[in-house]
């Protein structure tokens, strides 16, 4: 029997696939070729859609050219509160199954989300100066996000905070899972309380309230932003897994000189 | 599934609805208390007490707005209205450029001695409706919407429409 034969039929038992694909080693013969290509696409899609944004769209009939900011405000927040979903995710993952990718993952996506909260706050509070007159408000919007950032910078330290790795794996996938319950209240307090900001203007159920030439950069950038955001978080598992085994060569180097 | 695995997921699972079940109950309960701004018509209900700050959220009632210039500082008197009830405000200071009549805004003050409500600082609220100032304006001329009356129509209806000098 070959190989193929084998992985065929192990991967038809329930679950197997997943299994299957969550082996460092293997990820890493998956996502290495792949990081180049896809890193050349994230860079080509959000600098065409920032362009497109910032030099071709119109201008909005109340906000002007402020408006524009929201071509890197609103995707970097839709990745922000993504990331937080995957963190949750894998931590899901980490904490039942005891995955070491899940495990790889939850390092290594809290500082690349933590980076684009930080981006989405950023630029919300530049593009707040000019329209409502205020960097920054306590409302419920602008509060749950600012939880959000916490959120990841907690999980950030508490996952690197002790000794044996392990623990650490286990309480930062608690952490990550009980904040997600922060993600709903983000994405619903425009709905559910009076909030300075305003209220989604994209909407899967609904009909959207942007102008075609507005949506087609914003939907492109918001690709790039997604696209970048996966690009690193890969890159950085890379990294990390061939630290690892750079680590574990070099003790061995060190046993056999001794 | 090992027993093991089967234990710790039915565990994470049956705590998540505990937990969602929580939060969702506790913000049930605080949700007057989370609201940023109060409406006119809670504020003629609860009647605040002179002197004590809040925040007060509306649109400005069109034809109200009233501005004197004391010594170079404008000074603008409007009602805030929520459709049922409406407040006066004075607020002395340079606006956000946002401001005008049929804008949604949240002021911060407390109500003075006279019944107005004295305006620290005043925000401009504005809507999450975005298109170019060409297809505003061509609603506009067609009597299909004013942006001081009230939100915009149904997206469909002007999002893909065409407009000279907006085909970029």
């Amino acid at each position: 029997m070959n190989e193929n034969v084998m992985m065929a039929a192990r991967m038809s038992k329930t679950g197997a696939w997943l299994h299957y694909f969550a082996n460092p080693g293997r990820f890493l013969r998956f996502a290495r070729p792949a990081l180049p290509w896809a890193a050349a696409i994230s860079i080509a899609l959000t600098v065409a859609g920032i362009v497109w944004g910032y030099a071709f769209a119109p201008a909005d009939w109340q906000q002007g050219d402020a408006a524009r900011i929201m071509y890197v405000h609103v995707p970097a927040a839709w990745v922000a509160m993504s990331g937080y979903a995957m963190l949750a995710g894998v931590s899901f993952f980490s904490i039942v199954w005891r995955h070491p990718l899940a495990n790889l993952a939850a390092e290594e996506v809290g500082p690349v989300g933590a980076g684009f909260t930080f981006v989405c706050l950023v630029s919300g509070a530049l593009w707040g100066k000019p329209m409502w007159g205020a960097y920054w408000v306590w409302d419920a919007r602008l509060t749950s996000v600012l939880v959000l950032f916490f959120l990841y910078l907690g999980h950030i330290a508490l996952i690197r905070a002790f000794d044996n790795p392990a623990h650490g794996h286990r309480a930062a996938a608690i952490l990550a899972m009980v904040g997600a319950i922060n993600l709903p209240i983000i994405v619903f307090s425009v709905q559910w309380w009076n909030t300075l900001h305003q209220g989604n203007t994209i909407s899967f159920t609904g009909g959207s309230k942007i102008y075609i030439t507005m949506l087609y950069p914003l939907l492109i950038s918001t690709l790039g932003f997604y696209l970048s955001f996966l690009t690193l978080v890969c890159a950085r598992m890379c990294a990390a897994i061939m630290e690892r085994r750079t680590r574990t060569l070099l003790v061995a180097a060190a046993e056999r000189e001794s | 599934m090992r027993g093991a695995k089967k234990r710790r997921l039915y565990l994470v699972l049956a705590i998540g609805l505990c937990l969602s079940a929580a939060v969702g109950l506790s913000l049930a309960a605080f949700s007057s208390t989370l609201t940023f701004f109060l409406s006119p018509r809670a504020v003629l209900a609860k009647h605040p007490a002179p002197g004590m700050n809040f925040r007060l959220g509306g649109i400005v009632q069109v034809g109200t707005v009233k501005t004197v210039i004391n010594a170079g500082t404008p000074t603008t008197s409007f009602r805030v209205t929520d459709g049922q009830a409406s407040v006066p405000v004075v607020y002395t200071g340079l606006l956000p450029d946002l401001f005008r009549e049929g804008q949604g805004i949240v002021a911060i003050g407390a109500m003075n001695a006279s019944g107005q409500f004295a305006a620290d600082e005043v925000l401009a609220k504005h809507g999450s409706t975005y298109m170019p100032k060409d297809v505003e304006e061509s609603l506009k001329n067609a009597g299909k919407w004013n942006p001081a009356f009230g939100p915009a129509p149904a997206a469909d209806t002007w999002n893909t429409m065409k407009v000279k000098g907006s085909g970029s």
